[in-house]
């Protein structure tokens, strides 16, 4: 049987939003959604960095996966910035959110 | 169906292929978490053993910026980069600088700047022992720069304006100038002399969170600042 700690739960809820927000990359064309749900795959990969950090719970967490995860939400924030301004541009410059492979 | 209308989310058969096979992913990646092995890691006992060489308590901030400041460093010229980008492909603000102005938004900000400059500046002495740090420190300035942007208390002919592109670089100046003149004077990249680490980890940290600060406000505005006299001209939106 699985033995269920508090880090392995973090660890298997943060594979889930990864799914979720793979789903939503992949399966909705609107570039605003597809950047949200970008935002949400990365946040189950920091989940499962931080939950990989706390382990089993005994003892100081791993300090180095909690760097690894603010920088990676730093890089995060950023991508999501250029990625927003790209996404305004498509739509200032052929009207439409989306992009052209995606329209129905 | 209109271009600029939201997504249709109903279950279509390819999206419910994508999220069968999400479900797969989902159930390989859990698979994968649970087979991971207790302790396979052992960068901890190294990253806390070694807390009393790297100049401060917070062991968080000891990879940060002792450890590991070489990706610190690259981590502040992303910020930039991403900024460069932006600027590249919207050479005009998005978020008017000149919007109207509330008198409830003003007083606020009025009543929380002085606030925030403080709780920033606690946060970021604290991450040398505790929980914070220049990139906690930053968010704490950049919000305080999104208020104000928004509250039009930013008006492009501030003198302010002129200190942005400054501000913008001084973070990776003072990390360049640290872990470069450690190597001109003989010893590695970021290489602290041992006794007084944490005044150099502290200077580098108060440049970076400056940096931070604003560029995460110009990621907001999400294009060039315009200049006073550009802004005379053209007050409307005529993208």
């Amino acid at each position: 049987m699985i033995d269920l700690d508090t880090g392995t739960f973090y660890m298997l809820v943060g594979t889930v939003l990864f799914g979720i927000g793979f789903y939503g990359l992949i399966a909705y064309p609107h570039l605003l959604r597809k950047i949200l749900a970008m935002n949400i795959m990365g946040i189950g990969v920091f989940m499962i960095f931080i939950a990989a950090a706390y382990g089993s719970g005994e003892g100081d967490p791993d300090p180095v996966p909690h760097a690894l995860v603010i920088t990676g939400i730093v890089v995060a924030v950023c991508a999501t910035g250029l990625a927003l301004s790209l996404a305004v541009q498509v739509q200032a410059l052929t009207g439409s959110p989306k992009l052209d492979a995606d329209k129905e | 169906m209109s271009d600029n209308s939201y997504d249709d989310v109903r279950l279509t058969p390819a999206r419910r292929f994508v999220l069968a096979m999400m479900a797969l992913l989902v159930g390989g990646l859990a698979a994968a978490v649970l087979s991971i092995e207790e302790e396979v890691i052992e960068l901890r006992d190294l990253a806390l053993g070694n807390l009393e060489a790297s100049g401060v308590g917070n062991p968080v901030t000891a990879v940060l910026l002792n450890y590991r400041s070489y990706d610190t460093f690259l981590e502040v010229a992303v910020l930039l980069l991403a900024l460069i980008g932006i600027w590249a492909v919207a050479k005009k603000a998005r978020i008017p600088i000149k919007s109207p102005n509330t008198p409830v938004l003003i007083t606020f900000e009025r009543l929380f700047m002085p606030l925030m400059i403080v709780s920033g500046g606690y946060l970021l002495w604290l991450g040398a022992d505790r929980t914070g740090g220049a990139f906690q420190a930053g968010a704490v300035l950049g919000a305080l720069g999104v208020l104000w942007v928004a509250a039009s208390l930013w008006t492009p002919n501030d003198r302010l304006r002129r200190l942005t592109r400054p501000a913008l670089v001084v973070g990776m100046a003072a990390f360049l100038l640290v872990g470069g003149g450690m190597m001109l004077l003989g010893g590695d990249f970021f290489e602290y002399p041992r006794e007084d680490a944490k005044t150099w980890i502290l200077l580098i940290e108060t440049a970076a969170t400056i940096s931070i600060g604003i560029t995460l406000v110009m990621l907001f505005i999400g294009g060039i600042p315009p200049n006073a006299d550009q802004n005379k001209g053209e007050s409307g939106d005529h993208d």
